[in-house]
C-alpha cells in the first residue's frame, strides 16, 4: 500500500537519554509487562478456560493463566523494546521506561526474552504442547509480524495485529482440553473483530499523536471519514459474531440479552460515528471507544457468570450443530 | 578512605535492593509452584521410581 508509506524520520531521529537507565525499580519493569492489556488477556482467558468442558486441576488452571499473562507481558516488553523510539514521541507513551531513561533497552530485550521463553516452556510442562506452540506463536505474532513489520508498514496493522490479543482464549482452551474447537474460534473472532473498532476510534481522537510517530494509522492515512466508514463495516460484522454462541449452542439466555442488547448500542454509536458530522467525531469516538470496552467485558463476563451459576446453553432446535466439533488440533 | 569506581546514590541502592527482593519473592515462587505441578501431574507416581 503505496499510502502506508510515511517519513518516520521523526520517530528514528527521537534519542533515549540512558543517563538513569539501568536503575529502574521494580514498578518500572511491571510497567514493561502492560498491566493494562494483561488484565484483558487474563480475563478472555479465565472465561475460555470455564467455557471449556474440561477443567483442569486449580493449580494446573492458574499456572496456564499465570503462563498466559506473563507471555503476554513478555510480549509486551519486547513491544516497548522495539518501539522506543516512537514511544519518546508519543504523548501518550513519552512516560513508558524505556523512553523516560529508566531502563535500558537491553535490559527490557533481556526481560521479554526471558520471559518468553519461561512462560512457553512452563505452560508446556504443565498442561501441553500445542497449548505451549500457541502461546510461542502469539508472542511471536505480537512482537515480530505486529511490532516490527505491520506496525509502521500498514494502515491495517491493528487489524492483522489484533489477532495476538485474541489469541489468548485459544491458548487457554487449548491449556484445558488439548484440542482447539469451533467455541474458542469464535471466542478469538470476537476479539479480533472488536479491535479495529476499538483501537481505530481511540486513534481518531489521537491521529496527530501517530502521525508525529510516523505510524501509519488508518485516520492518518486514510483520513477520519474512511475511518469512520470502516469502524462501521467492522462494527456489522462483531455484533452478529457476538451473537454466535447462542446460535452454535454454547451460551444461554443471559449471554443472549447481553449480547443483543449492547450490540444495538455498539452499532448505534458506530452508526452514529459514521453519519456524524466532521466536528462531532471526537466525543462519539470516545464514546464508543469507552463503550467498546464495556462490550467486551460484558459479552465475556456474561458466558463466565452462565458457566459459574451453570446456566445451561439455548437448545437451537433448528440447527444440529455438535457442541463440541472434532478438534482441529486433537 | 574515598570510594574508587561506580557509587551508587542511596536512591539507586534502594531500587537495587527492591529489585533482588523481587527477583528473591519470584524464585521462591517459582519453586513452590514447580513442587506443586510436580506433586499433582504426578501425583502418587512421584514415588514410583527405581531405587
Amino acid at each position: 500500500m503505496s499510502e502506508a508509506r510515511i517519513d518516520i524520520n521523526t520517530a528514528a531521529s527521537a534519542t533515549i537519554d540512558t543517563a538513569l537507565a539501568g536503575q529502574g525499580g521494580v514498578r518500572d519493569f511491571i510497567a514493561l509487562l502492560k498491566p493494562r492489556v494483561m488484565s484483558l488477556v487474563v480475563f478472555t482467558a479465565v472465561v475460555a478456560l470455564f467455557a471449556s468442558p474440561v477443567m483442569p486441576h486449580p493449580v494446573i488452571a492458574v499456572t496456564a493463566i499465570l503462563c498466559i499473562a506473563i507471555g503476554a507481558g513478555a510480549a509486551g516488553a519486547l513491544n516497548m523494546w522495539y518501539d522506543a523510539d516512537i514511544d519518546q514521541v508519543m504523548s501518550r507513551t513519552r512516560g513508558r521506561p524505556i523512553p523516560a531513561g529508566l531502563v535500558d533497552p537491553s535490559e527490557a530485550l533481556a526481560f521479554g526474552l526471558i520471559l518468553s521463553v519461561f512462560s512457553v516452556v512452563v505452560l508446556g510442562l504443565a498442561t501441553n504442547w500445542l497449548a505451549a506452540g500457541l502461546l510461542g506463536f502469539t508472542i511471536f505474532f505480537y512482537a515480530v509480524i505486529y511490532t516490527m513489520w505491520l506496525k509502521r508498514a500498514t494502515p491495517q496493522n491493528i487489524v492483522i495485529g489484533g489477532a495476538a490479543g485474541a489469541f489468548p482464549p485459544i491458548v487457554a482452551w487449548a491449556a484445558a482440553t488439548g484440542t482447539v474447537t469451533i467455541e474458542p474460534i469464535i471466542l478469538f473472532l470476537i476479539i479480533f473483530f472488536w479491535t479495529p473498532p476499538h483501537f481505530w476510534a481511540l486513534a481518531l481522537v489521537r491521529s496527530g499523536d501517530y502521525a508525529r510517530a510516523g505510524v501509519p494509522m488508518l485516520p492518518v492515512v486514510a483520513g477520519p471519514d474512511e475511518t469512520r466508514r470502516q469502524i462501521f463495516l467492522y462494527s456489522l460484522i462483531l455484533v452478529p459474531l457476538g451473537i454466535a454462541p447462542v446460535v452454535l449452542g454454547f451460551a444461554g439466555w443471559l449471554y443472549l440479552a447481553v449480547s443483543v442488547s449492547l450490540g444495538v448500542v455498539f452499532l448505534a454509536l458506530a452508526g452514529r460515528l459514521f453519519m456524524g458530522r466532521g466536528d462531532a467525531v471526537g466525543p462519539v469516538a470516545r464514546r464508543l471507544f469507552a463503550f467498546s470496552i464495556v462490550y467486551l467485558f460484558a459479552l465475556y463476563a456474561a458466558l463466565l457468570v452462565e458457566r459459574l451459576v451453570g446456566l445451561p446453553p439455548i437448545e437451537v432446535a433448528s440447527m444440529h450443530l455438535p457442541l463440541h466439533l472434532p478438534g482441529i488440533f486433537a | 578512605m574515598e570510594e574508587k569506581g561506580i557509587v551508587l546514590t542511596e536512591e539507586q541502592k534502594r531500587r537495587r535492593r527492591t529489585r533482588s527482593i523481587a527477583i528473591g519473592v519470584a524464585l521462591a515462587a517459582l519453586v513452590l509452584l514447580f513442587y506443586l505441578i510436580t506433586i499433582v501431574r504426578l501425583g502418587p507416581g512421584v514415588m514410583d521410581r527405581a531405587l
